[in-house]
């Protein structure tokens, strides 16, 4: 899968989070745009896992702040 | 901060909190972090602000506080080894009392090994740090204790969060660890929280089928759980399956302290390597001593235990019968959490039951799952079928009082 399949796929995951309905580009963050509480980074994150069959542990979550470096670590945990 | 405005506080960062807690305060409530018992009368009475008041937020799950022999046995230790170790476990901190309480707890688990460390907190601080390393990984439910966040935070191991209790959740994740590298799934057996206890028979069985180590906290069910006391695995039926239980000495066995107790034939290295337990002061001879005493007294309290789980199923059928939203549909503990719609009336509620005469445990985020307010109830094995009922009027009147119940 490229980048931009990943991309894809992403964004119709995070829809039903965007409850704030924000504009999804690279630089949005999870945090301050998106407005996500624990709860609901570890429901997202969980969904995302799901998706792709992965695993993205605490120490990476942690790594992650917006949107396009989500797609990044998707897109190498996909080829480790 | 004012003579060097240009410079960042570090305290800035706790604002918000400063902020809600004036805002709370401002409303004239009396601040529920602030209580100071004057005097303890008994494990289930003390004196509040002048008034009596009834404990129902202590973990002293049975009783032992006030236990005339385990009271003597601190006494007698007071006497004979002073007030202080003054030392590390390691050097100069091993006495008598730690190894027959070490020896008291492999009696009371059947375990081959135990280690005592000098508070709950840091046995699982201590433990989970120092076994789960680089590389591997750490499978928790997402509602552990801080303790346990804490242990992972510190070590170097990959941390796998899963929804609480969700046993599909945990065997995903499980089956998605890299092959080769080193799994510790950690659980407890009763969530303080809420009150409710974990599937362990049927998640343990998954761990195991996918070749991970399995750490059960059981600090909410020592002494009053299965069929020994011994917890929610042995109620499961499943404790030969855990690899490593953690444990306190601050609620049932009425000190403080914690533990771990273990069958891995290499456990003993742990009081080489592990930070927490050597690079701190082993706890004082007259703790030990009290806890000795209290957890072979635990052995046999089985007339004990029944009166707690009737005192439980008691207050939670009137509570519920009440009106009031309680944390599991039935009793699983001797931890009844009655949810608050929010902080503010769960702060009023709270102080209207000092003043009834009842003291419970104000729970709020972060420590509460999913932004909750609780009112933590824990009952103990001495609370009289009569305080029970009493308990159940002073919430009918608080809670009407402040609006929670109609």
């Amino acid at each position: 899968m490229d980048r931009a399949q990943t991309d894809a796929r992403i964004r119709g995951i995070i829809e039903p989070f965007n409850k704030k309905g924000i504009e999804i580009s690279d630089g949005a963050t999870f945090a301050g745009d998106f407005e996500f509480d624990s709860l609901t980074v570890m429901d997202f994150v969980a969904a995302i896992e799901d998706e792709f069959d992965i695993i993205i542990s605490m120490n990476q979550q942690a790594e992650i702040e917006n949107f396009g470096q989500l797609v990044d670590a998707v897109c190498k945990l996909q080829r480790d | 901060m004012s003579e060097n405005a240009s410079q960042p506080d570090l305290f800035s960062k706790f604002d918000p909190l400063i902020q809600q807690r004036e805002a709370l305060l401002a409303s004239g409530v009396q601040d529920p972090f602030s209580l100071v018992m004057e005097k303890v009368l008994s494990p289930t009475r003390a004196l509040c602000n002048g008034r009596e008041t009834i404990l129902l937020g202590t973990y002293n799950y049975m009783g032992m506080t006030f236990d005339p022999d385990v009271i003597a046995a601190g006494k007698q230790a007071l006497d004979e080894f002073g007030s202080g170790t003054t030392g590390s476990r390691v050097l100069n901190g091993t006495y008598a009392g730690h190894r027959a309480v070490e020896e008291a707890l492999k009696e009371f688990y059947g375990m081959d090994h135990a280690m005592v460390f000098s508070t709950g907190y840091q046995a699982n601080l201590g433990i989970i740090s120092t076994i789960a390393g680089k590389g591997d990984y750490i499978v928790l439910d997402i509602d552990s204790h801080a303790s346990i966040w804490d242990g992972c935070k510190m070590g170097d191991a990959e941390v796998v969060p899963f929804r609480h209790n969700d046993i599909e959740a945990m065997e995903k994740r499980l089956k998605r660890i890299p092959e080769g590298a080193g799994k510790l799934v950690v659980l407890e057996g009763v969530y303080s929280m809420m009150g409710d206890i974990a599937p362990l028979k049927e998640m343990i069985a998954i761990a195991k089928a996918n070749g991970a180590m399995v750490l059960v906290d059981e600090a909410h069910s020592m002494g009053f759980i299965g069929p020994n006391g011994r917890g929610v695995a042995e109620d499961q039926g499943v404790l030969d399956q855990v690899d490593f239980v953690i444990g306190t000495f601050s609620k049932s066995v009425g000190t403080v302290g914690g533990f771990c107790v273990s069958n891995h034939p290499k456990f003993e290295i742990m009081r080489l390597v592990c930070r927490p337990y050597v690079f701190t002061a082993s706890l004082p001879p007259s703790v030990v001593a009290t806890a000795a005493t209290s957890i072979r007294k635990l052995m046999h309290g089985a007339n004990k235990r029944a009166h707690l789980w009737e005192n439980s199923r008691t207050l939670h059928a009137g509570l519920r019968a009440l009106g009031f939203q309680l944390g599991t549909e039935v009793p699983q503990s001797a931890i009844i959490a009655v949810i608050m719609p929010d902080l503010e009336r769960g702060a009023a509620m709270w102080e209207a039951l000092l003043h009834e005469g009842l003291y419970v445990n104000l729970a709020r985020p972060p420590a509460t799952p999913a932004g909750m307010t609780l009112l933590r109830c824990s009952l103990c094995a001495e609370h009289s079928a009569e305080q029970v009922r009493t308990i159940i009027g002073m919430f009918e009147r608080a809670g009407k009082a402040v609006g929670i119940i109609l």
